[in-house]
């Protein structure tokens, strides 16, 4: 076990574990989603889908998957400053003039900030609704999940927070996915150009469809 | 002193087999007593410091890089020939050596080139094994290409970067001895003097590059592979830090400086185009397959080249051979080159250049064919002069780029310093008066793999070693020396930079020492330079610190052997009555300007002793053809 | 092409030494040919600070072919200088315009420590090398040297590999300043060449190690490094290192 531990010490062992939590919590975003569409067909159906996840026998798998995405972001979180970390030790002194090659993405080359905005995000999404559905005072007035939905994207001020967000889950994404692919040793000429289109899609439909409730809720809903 | 060049008896094909035999060996238990200095990482370097250390002795190597890939024999293009005749067109040692001898216009040993060709075929086996990526054919053997001075395709190579390749391969073998602790890795150290003890090279002085400071390195044997000396040119295709210095320094410690006066001009390089040029650049010889080179007929014709019609166009290496054309050898294209530009016919800017002219060739097979075979040659031609080769014709003019001569060594490799081994382009062995394309490598690697571990073990065998430390006073003798000239150089304090002084000896070189020569420019050179090298030592500027990375003083410290090699390559050449290979005296040529060798008073190695600047005992090693007759070159 | 002349002004990273401060200093280069290459117009500007009995610009260089590696500086950001697939030495003066403002900084990171002006110390690229960067095989004891044959098409991927020049320009130009496109450009040579199989898994987990072990940051697979490689070196190489790393890992019996 020792050797297996020792793998994720060397920098290609660091970079394997952030490719593999960032695949899988990619994996986990496209199921948030296809989940989330939900709310596009009315409270009941949307408190439903909660409750199956929550109140039926479900819920053991749900917890136990719910842990593993715990692990999961706290690994990529935490190996993801250690790389920053070391790979700012490994310039300690800067370039005075920066320029930029033609070849490199703005995203590629901004992954911690990207990150930064979305971990903040993750923070106040949590509390938002994860907390609310589980511990919520709101809840004591008779309000379901799906009226705290509708209540928090109805707010101006989230509702610009939460698109912004989005934006950069689309530049992380952007770089995250066809790098995971690049980390895991999969770059070939023949598939190369198809994952990286690939990615861009997933990271496009992602961003594009979680931006589209607090759009529809903002702009569009007119009530029950 | 009398010459021993060692040559073992015998037929020719079992010269070096028998000689093997008769060498002394020295135990596996007792190598590792044993301390070898190797100088310079290059080709030969490299190669003998890694195979010394896989014997088992324990290695020292200096370089004056920052790294030992950095070497210049990293530059070389072309390939590296060897006998495996794997083309199936009748190649064979026997025939690599023939051409190899013959090339070298019959001015090298017999038996040097014989064993060159026998073990030319081991080192491809070795490079391959160590992961040299030669090119192949489809069915995933070796693929051969043809080169010039040969009939038939013996030459490897790893695209146009064969020297890279093979060098890569040499450090990585170093590389592995470094990490395993064999070899002792000094980079960024440059020899500047070798200390002998009791008539024996026992080890070697260095300025670390970096701190300044003087170091000694102690053993029981040195070798030499610091490469040739073009640089005396000032402009040559060799790299900026390509030096005499080591040879020049073991020279005036004893060791004798064979034929000097063979350097080899190649025909395809880029002409000065600037007054500021630091250095030329070779463009591939394989160009003049499809390339026809003309100047115009007029004299100071200044149209542009596509403005002077077909008429008006002197084709003069189609004129005067007319057999050969374009493809002459690489000896008679420069002077026919030169001859132009000097009776005024030469092009460009400086009218130091004659045109090399592919459109004949695009018209004829089309632009993507010339692509295909020249397409990276054209890049690079474009990225330094901004024109395009497609479009309009390419300017080349010779330049310097090898060197033949060197430390003189005997069939051991060893020089008239028991104890200082020589090898790679450092030494003057096997080429004679002039180099064959793709040989070098062969050369460097030969020595350096092949030969040196081999002959040094008898050395070491048979001597009686008294122990020596770096602090013995001829180290000490020997690092006050330098440290003193070191002072000396640094209070000159005069008002000339020390590349104005190079450029100066450099046009001294090239127009009276360069490609063709005569007595009276010759006896008028060696007055320039010993001009020259007076206004050196008391006119030169060096600003800075000599205690610390002070590029300038380096440079100062090559001039300043430059300045004494460059008299002595002069004093050669005027002795040499006789034109042959690469050294070409106007005087001695036929009726048609070809060049006239006197196999009768000069079959014979220049060998000079160091007496004291400027003065120089000549002692001759005679060349015995017992195989090859020396016959007379013709190409029209 | 006719040339012409430039006036340029010149911002240069001076530092006497590994600890001292650095600074940048203005220096004019004057009537400089459009023929010139950059470091024919150092030579130039340093000429003229040695006849004035000043220190010239420390920079290495040496082969000026583009071939050695030698030479290396960040030029306006860009290591190298501002054209892609070349080497500082095989820039020309033709791609400035006359009164620009160059900057010259060393490369930095590190693992490449300066040594003086724009001299670095990438020594740790031959440590690495040192620590697997070769096949075993003694002088000698290699085999006829078309008993194994290669299939073209990785001869043909072995060479674009090897052709790596050990200049540190990937290092300089990665903003985690990671050597992977050197050290795969190595394993990947010999990966895909039967000669370096036997030893495929140690080489390359010995030569990651070192790598991390000289301070090295991790790759993030930016492409930097492959946009200003002078030897236009793939980052499919890099994607070949991690296979490979996760083969000596995961599939092997090598350990650490």
């Amino acid at each position: 076990m020792g050797w297996f531990l020792r793998t994720f010490n060397y920098s290609i062992g660091k970079k394997l574990l952030m490719a593999i939590t960032g695949l899988f919590l990619i994996l986990f975003l496209c199921i948030h989603l296809f989940g989330n569409t939900f709310l596009y067909f009315g409270r009941d159906a949307f408190n439903n889908y909660v409750h199956i996840l929550n109140e039926t026998d479900l819920v053991y798998i749900i917890r136990v998957i719910e842990i593993i995405l715990v692990i999961g972001f706290a690994l990529h979180i935490w190996d993801g400053l250690r790389l920053w970390l070391q790979n700012r030790k490994a310039r300690p002194n800067k370039y005075y003039i920066k320029a930029v090659d033609p070849q490199s993405t703005w995203t590629s080359r901004n992954m911690i900030y990207s990150a930064l905005i979305i971990f903040v995000f993750l923070v106040i999404h949590l509390r938002n609704f994860w907390y609310e559905f589980k511990y919520g005072s709101i809840k004591e007035t008779g309000a379901t999940d799906y009226d705290i939905v509708v209540k928090t994207f109805q707010e101006p001020i989230y509702m610009i927070f939460y698109l912004i967000s989005m934006v950069f889950l689309f530049l992380h994404l952007h770089h995250g996915f066809q790098s995971a692919f690049q980390t895991l040793g999969l770059n070939h000429k023949k598939y190369t150009p198809f994952i990286v289109w690939l990615g861009r899609t997933i990271a496009f439909i992602l961003a594009a469809g979680f931006a589209s409730f607090p759009i529809y809720f903002f702009f569009f809903y007119g009530g029950n | 002193m009398a010459l021993e060049s060692k040559i073992p008896s015998g037929p020719i094909q079992e010269k070096w087999t028998n000689h093997k035999f008769n060498l002394k060996l020295v135990s596996p238990a007792n190598k590792r007593k044993f301390e070898i200095i190797v100088v310079g990482t290059g080709l030969a370097g490299a190669s003998a410091a890694a195979s010394l250390a896989e014997l088992g002795y324990n290695v020292t190597v200096l370089t004056f890089h920052d790294s030992p890939r950095r070497a210049h024999s990293i530059a070389a293009q072309g390939g590296i020939n060897a006998a495996k005749n794997y083309p199936n067109d009748g190649d064979s040692i026997y025939r690599l050596f023939y051409d190899t001898l013959k090339g070298g216009d019959y001015r090298a040993r017999e038996a040097n080139v014989y064993r060159l060709a026998e073990v030319s075929n081991n080192i491809i086996d070795q490079c391959v094994a160590q992961g040299v990526p030669f090119a192949r054919e489809y069915g995933g053997l070796l693929d051969n290409r043809s080169f010039g001075g040969a009939q038939l395709s013996r030459t490897f190579y790893a695209r146009g970067q064969t020297g890279q390749q093979l060098l890569l391969g040499a450090y990585s073998a170093l590389s592995r001895q470094v990490g395993l602790g064999k070899i002792k890795l000094y980079t960024r150290r440059e020899m500047l003097g070798l200390v002998v003890i009791d008539g024996m090279a026992r080890g070697v002085v260095a300025r670390n590059l970096i701190t300044g400071e003087l170091e000694r390195y102690s053993g029981h044997a040195v070798v030499l592979a610091t490469g040739g000396y073009s640089r005396v040119f000032y402009l040559s295709t060799n790299a900026m830090n390509c030096n005499a210095t080591a040879i020049w320094r073991a020279h005036k410690k004893g060791a004798f400086f064979g034929n000097p006066c063979f350097t080899q001009i190649h025909p395809t390089c880029l002409p000065l185009h600037h007054d500021q040029q630091s250095k030329l650049t070779l463009m591939s010889e394989s160009l003049r397959n499809d390339g026809r080179v003309w100047v115009p007929k007029q004299k100071g014709d200044k149209r542009p080249p596509n403005q002077i019609p077909e008429s008006e166009r002197d084709y003069y290496l189609e004129r005067i051979y007319p057999a050969y054309g374009n493809l002459t050898p690489r000896d008679i294209a420069s002077r026919a080159a030169k001859r132009m530009c000097d009776e005024g016919y030469g092009v460009g800017e400086t009218g130091q250049a004659v045109y090399l002219d592919f459109s004949d060739a695009i018209q004829r097979l089309g632009r993507k064919v010339i692509e295909e075979r020249y397409g990276n040659l054209f890049q690079m031609y474009e990225m330094i002069t901004g024109d395009n080769p497609y479009e309009v014709p390419m300017k080349i003019y010779p330049a310097p780029h090898y060197t033949m001569g060197g430390l003189w060594v005997d069939y051991n490799l060893m020089s008239t310093i028991p104890g200082l081994y020589v090898i790679g382009e450092a030494n003057f062995s096997d080429h004679g008066a002039n180099r064959l394309g793709a040989s070098a490598l062969m050369q460097g690697l030969a020595d350096g793999y092949f030969i040196l571990p081999y002959t040094i073990g008898d050395y070491l065998a048979s001597q009686k070693f008294i122990p020596v430390k770096t602090d013995h006073e001829e180290f000490v003798k020997e690092e006050n020396a330098q440290r003193d000239l070191i002072k000396r150089l640094k209070s000159i304090n005069g008002k000339r930079t020390v590349d104005d002084i190079h450029r100066e000896l450099g046009r001294i070189m090239w127009n009276y020492v360069g490609m063709s020569r005569n007595a009276e420019g010759l006896q008028k050179a060696i007055q320039m330079i010993r001009e020259i090298r007076e206004e050196f030592w008391r006119n030169v500027k060096i600003p800075g610190n000599d205690m610390d990375l002070n590029q300038t003083l380096e440079r100062a410290g090559r001039l300043a052997d430059f300045l004494e090699l460059g008299e002595l390559m002069a004093i050669d050449a005027l002795h040499r009555n006789e034109s042959c290979g690469g050294h070409f005296r106007e005087e001695y040529q036929t009726e048609d300007g070809e060049a006239k060798r006197d196999d009768e008073n000069y079959a014979y190695v220049a060998a000079w002793e160091f007496k004291d600047v400027g003065d120089w005992v000549l002692h001759k090693e005679p060349l015995v053809f017992e195989y090859v007759k020396p016959s007379t070159r013709s190409y029209k | 092409m006719s040339s012409k002349k430039l006036n340029l002004t010149l911002k240069v990273w001076r530092q006497a030494g590994p600890d001292a401060k650095g600074e940048f200093k203005t220096y004019y280069a004057k009537n400089i040919s459009t023929d010139a290459s950059f470091l024919e117009m150092l030579d130039i500007v340093n000429e003229e600070l040695e006849a004035k009995g000043e220190e010239p610009i420390v920079y290495e260089h040496d082969c000026r072919e583009g071939i050695c590696g030698t030479c290396g500086m960040v030029i306006n950001g860009r290591p190298h200088g501002p054209l892609q697939g070349i080497t500082t030495c095989q820039l020309h003066m033709r791609h400035f315009k006359d009164g620009d403002v160059i900057y010259i900084e060393p490369f930095r990171a590190k693992a490449f420590p300066v040594i003086k002006d724009l001299v670095v110390d990438r020594s740790a690229f031959d440590k690495i090398i040192q620590a697997g960067g070769f096949i075993s095989v003694n002088t000698g004891s290699a085999p006829e040297a078309n008993s194994i044959p290669v299939k073209r098409e990785n001869a043909e991927l072995a060479m674009d590999a090897a052709a790596c020049i050990g200049c540190g320009a990937c290092v300089a130009a990665c903003p985690n300043a990671s050597a992977m496109l050197f050290v795969s450009a190595k394993v990947s040579q010999f990966a895909l060449l039967p000669q370096g199989l036997p030893e495929r898994e140690i080489r390359v987990q010995k030569m990651v190690a070192k790598m991390d072990e000289l301070g090295f940051g991790n790759c993030s697979n930016i492409g930097a490094c492959e946009a200003e490689c002078p030897k236009e070196i793939k980052i499919t190489n890099i994607a070949r290192l991690n296979r490979e790393f996760y083969r000596a890992r995961f599939l092997s019996n090598v350990e650490d």
